[in-house]
């Protein structure tokens, strides 16, 4: 039962842009010597999330003195390490957000990280929810299935 | 020559040791993986400056130890505030010591003049981000193949690598070593993605 939620919940993030083949690629990283691969490595994009969007947001309330090359460094890191982890939809985010910081285009910025915030926060929900069916499935004792996209 | 004898003879430990440089956390952890589970020792730093000053370049004269981690390839990321990719390539160049080890750039962007300008400075390669397993793979057998290569000019003079500047575009010998935009030769469905260098081992 649990397989099956988890292939249909996996198929599913792909299918709906959350994820894309670069998350493929870092389960490929992952076996017995380093089983919590992904996991961490998505928990360190989450802090970087964390940690940049509120380096934009602070940026932003400096209203009539923004600095646009610090929003458009952050989001430019934003954008590698949502890339490198797969993280489709914050990915296209982060390039709408950066074509705003480079017009100086104020309210577009503002919505922009506001959409990444609520992107960001989604997907950590989202990839909890298919971290604990994949734990559910090794303590019954089964094998966490392939799942081809 | 097998494979084995190749290793040892290049490098005092059978495996490769790569130093991987990149600013972004993310990054460093994601190309950490890809290269240990490609066999490969890493030894990850955040910048240009800590590249630098683990090779032993920063100015600081008590280095002799290093020479115990030969390093065999670097990996850098290309835009790092402080040092850039580029400029750490440029220093590693300019190094009598370290100017023969391959550096590889990485970028998330597919800017043709920036990868032009690092291959000219002598880059081995130019991976675009986000890097995977099968473009580690291959980097890691260019590296092995560039040592085989080293291994033959001792016996055999004549270059087995060209570098861009010297490539003889009249040259249409089968048998001569030249190298090749990517996409003839390479088998990955994403070569356009990046650009690569093949070059043929002369035999």
């Amino acid at each position: 039962m649990e397989k099956r939620q988890f292939r249909d919940y996996t198929i599913s993030l792909y299918h709906q842009g959350f994820l894309d083949d670069q998350f493929t690629e870092l389960k490929k990283l992952q076996d017995e010597c380093s089983p919590d691969f992904v996991a961490e490595v998505v928990s360190l994009f989450f802090e970087d999330c964390e940690k940049l969007i509120s380096n934009m947001a602070r940026a932003l309330d400096q209203t009539g003195n923004v600095d646009y090359k610090l929003v458009g460094s952050s989001v430019h890191q934003l954008k590698g390490s949502s890339s490198s982890v797969g993280a489709k939809r914050v990915k296209g985010l982060c390039v709408t957000l950066k074509e705003c910081c480079d017009s100086q285009n104020y309210e577009g910025c503002v919505r922009c990280l506001q959409q990444v915030d609520i992107e960001y926060k989604s997907l950590k929900g989202k990839l909890q929810d298919l971290f604990n069916l994949e734990q559910q499935i090794v303590q019954a004792g089964g094998r966490i299935p392939q799942v081809d996209i | 020559m097998v494979v084995a004898d190749l290793l040892s003879s290049f490098s005092p430990s059978p495996e490769l040791h790569v130093l991987a440089v990149d600013d972004s956390f993310v990054d460093r952890k994601v190309i950490e993986r890809l290269l240990r589970i490609s066999a490969c020792k890493v030894t990850t730093v955040e910048s240009g400056t800590r590249a630098l000053q683990y090779l032993g370049l920063d100015g600081d004269t008590g280095s002799s130890g290093l020479k115990d981690l030969k390093v065999n390839l670097i990996v850098t990321d290309y835009s790092m505030p402080g040092l850039t990719g580029y400029e750490l390539l440029k220093k590693i160049k300019e190094s009598s010591v370290f100017r023969e080890i391959p550096v590889v750039i990485m970028s998330s962007e597919n800017i043709q003049p920036r990868i032009e300008q690092c291959m000219t400075e002598g880059a081995e390669d130019f991976l675009l981000k986000p890097v995977k397993l099968a473009d580690v793979k291959r980097l890691k057998e260019l590296i092995m193949r560039s040592g085989e290569a080293e291994e033959r000019k001792t016996t055999n003079p004549s270059p087995t690598r060209i570098l861009q500047n010297d490539f003889d575009s009249s040259s249409s010998s089968t048998s001569s070593s030249s190298f090749h935009d990517g996409s003839s030769l390479d088998e990955d469905t994403q070569s356009s993605k990046r650009m690569k260098l093949e070059f043929t081992v002369q035999d």
